[in-house]
């Protein structure tokens, strides 16, 4: 997890770009949710050999970040998260699957070493692809999204609310680091004499403003649904939009393009 | 232990969306139907909360290094296991959406290996059965929280990382066997476990000492500080020596302590023919010595912990109540004279 700044910086900074106004941040968001995930599944599907194949699936993220000028860099800042835990899986592949696949020159390429690099395609690929559609989606939007799909009230009322107080409480939170590291300027973290009253403190309280938030949300007649702005009908466009890149993602899928182009030229 | 998209094959991940979802919709009734089901905004600070909280790095003692809580048995202690099983998939949402800390399709995946175990597996087999069964005393209480604190946290986060290696082997991702895999996982996530569940034990104590009514499963009489007097804990350590010199004393073996054996209960092997040991003229020999002796039979009413002349078992449990009365005596003799000394 990031630290707090970071993490401030990167909520805030989400919040801005999603809001922002171009083709894709037109697109209804359950017609690019949808998208999103075929192309995930699809992308998932392809054999732990196919990286040739894979290469095709990379025009989509670089269509929809160049379309909606999301900047590349910022989405691939975000694989510092899962590409760890990536890496220590495939590391073993070539260890493991030595055969050998082709010769590139008088180098042999393990069945390993091409299914370690698929699936670290598999992740960068997926990864851009969430982030194009989070980045290009306005929160509230997002749960209308949700809700037209027929994701309970429940769930998509306490995403949205926890969306919203992560915010707070990361702010509150920072300001409690800071003033514990002002007095115990040596200390790398928490030390273990307050383990439990720097958590249990703000806990605490954060129960205590659960309860007023709760009356305060009564008394302005909540009743168990949130009303979300920016929640139109899915029209043709959207439709047409989703079929289209659907489609590219199949042809994709079983025709290997990249062979195709290659073979234009041997 | 936030399981990426890349790690699952297509069907690995909707079986998994399949049995988060199930969990979700159990979840979602249980609250509608129960009276006092958490308040959505107490739902969402708590997430966000523990969300904000997973950023602290706590220091671990001795090591130089830090870790940080996951929060999945804090968020069932304090909502329950169906809110907290929802709160902690927001969380893992948000962590997915907006941090790519996991992914969209692995997000099910993730649900169940942190979710399911540390806020319903956890609760309903670990958390649950130890606190509700707390005597009602705040030591009692503090102590079972703190097992069952720790003790969720170890097991679900081990069951946690098993799904991982089961969910990654079945998606036939990595070449790596599964016993290395699972080698590879389950020691680390001991260690974190343990961590995490010290940390979020800290945090209970903590909340449970300021407003225990916020923990779930605290026996209602759990109000009255029930501090021992000190009648009482004579008391008890009265009875505690009499179980331990009446009743244990049955059960002393009859067989040479450690040195008596070593000097003398290898005779067969020649040990003490070999060191011309005897055990009856065993020891030095003198005049003075043999006056001791002499003085010791005569006083000893419970020679060899029975009584003279006799191999009964009573009369060994006797001997050990006996003598625990006199040994508390002269302890307390002790003190008394030992405390006039510090006073002058």
């Amino acid at each position: 997890m990031p630290d707090f700044d970071s993490a401030i910086n990167e909520l805030r900074l989400l919040d801005d770009i999603s809001g922002k106004d171009s083709f894709i941040h037109r697109i209804h968001p359950v017609a690019k949710l949808i998208t999103t995930i075929i192309y995930i599944l699809i992308t998932m599907s392809f054999d732990k050999y196919s990286l040739s194949g894979l290469m095709a699936m990379f025009l989509y993220p670089i269509f929809v970040f160049s379309s909606s000028g999301l900047s590349m860099k910022n989405g691939l800042y975000k694989l510092r998260y899962v590409l760890p835990l990536i890496c220590l899986v495939g590391i073993f592949n070539p260890f493991f699957d030595k055969e050998s696949l082709f010769n590139i020159g008088m180098i042999s390429v393990s069945g390993g070493t091409m299914s370690m690099l698929t699936m670290v395609a598999k992740g960068v690929l997926c990864l851009l692809s969430s982030y194009a559609f989070v980045a290009t989606t306005a929160m509230d939007s997002c749960c209308a999204g949700l809700r037209r799909l027929g994701v309970p009230n429940l769930i998509v009322a306490l995403f949205l609310m926890t969306y919203r107080y992560v915010f707070v409480l990361i702010d509150e939170l920072s300001n409690m680091l800071i003033a514990y590291r002002l007095r115990a300027p040596e200390h790398k973290g928490i030390h273990i004499s307050a383990w439990g009253s720097f958590l249990g403190q703000l806990l605490i309280r954060s129960m205590d403003r659960a309860e007023e938030l709760y009356n305060s949300m009564e008394l302005r007649g909540f009743e168990g649904d949130f009303r979300y702005a920016g929640c139109r009908r899915l029209e043709r466009s959207d439709i047409l939009y989703m079929l289209i890149l659907i489609a590219t993602f199949v042809m994709a899928r079983y025709i290997n393009i990249a062979r195709v182009i290659g073979g234009l030229f041997v | 232990m936030h399981m990426s998209d890349a790690l699952v094959s297509p069907a690995v991940a909707v079986g998994m969306y399949a049995l988060s979802s199930a969990c979700a919709g159990t979840s979602i009734k249980k609250l509608s139907v129960s009276a006092d089901a958490p308040k959505l905004p107490t739902m969402a600070v708590s997430a966000a909360l523990v969300f904000a909280g997973q950023m602290v790095n706590y220091t671990i003692p001795g090591t130089g290094s830090s870790g940080h809580i996951c929060g999945g048995v804090l968020l069932a202690a304090l909502l329950g296991p169906y809110a907290g099983f929802l709160s902690l998939a927001a969380i893992l949402a948000i962590q997915c959406l907006f941090f790519a800390d996991g992914g969209i399709m692995a997000l099910g995946a993730n649900m169940w290996n942190m979710g399911f175990y540390s806020c319903v597996a956890a609760y309903f087999l670990i958390w649950r059965p130890i606190i509700a069964s707390a005597k009602g005393n705040p030591k009692n209480t503090r102590t079972r929280i703190i097992i069952a604190s720790i003790l969720s946290s170890v097991v679900s986060l081990q069951f946690g990382a098993f799904s991982v290696v089961l969910e990654t082997s079945l998606s036939g991702i990595t070449e790596l066997p599964f016993g290395a895999f699972v080698m590879l996982m389950q020691p680390i996530h001991l260690a974190i476990g343990l961590l995490e569940g010290v940390i979020t034990a800290s945090v209970l104590v903590f909340v449970y000492e300021s407003r225990k009514e916020l923990i779930k499963d605290i026996p209602e009489n759990d109000s009255k500080d029930q501090k021992r007097t000190f009648a009482q804990v004579i008391a008890i350590l009265a009875i505690l020596v009499l179980f331990t010199g009446g009743g244990l004393s049955l059960l002393a073996s009859s067989n040479p302590d450690g040195l008596e054996w070593s000097l003398f209960g290898n005779a067969e092997n020649g040990y003490a023919s070999n060191m011309s040991l005897d055990e009856d003229n065993f020891g030095v020999t003198g005049e003075l010595t043999q006056m001791a002796g002499v003085i010791q039979e005569r006083t000893a009413f419970l020679p060899d912990y029975g009584f003279k002349q006799s191999e009964s078992q009573a009369g060994t449990a006797i001997s050990g109540i006996i003598g625990s009365g006199i040994v508390a005596i002269a302890a307390v003799l002790l003190w008394i004279i030992c405390r006039r000394r510090i006073k002058k």
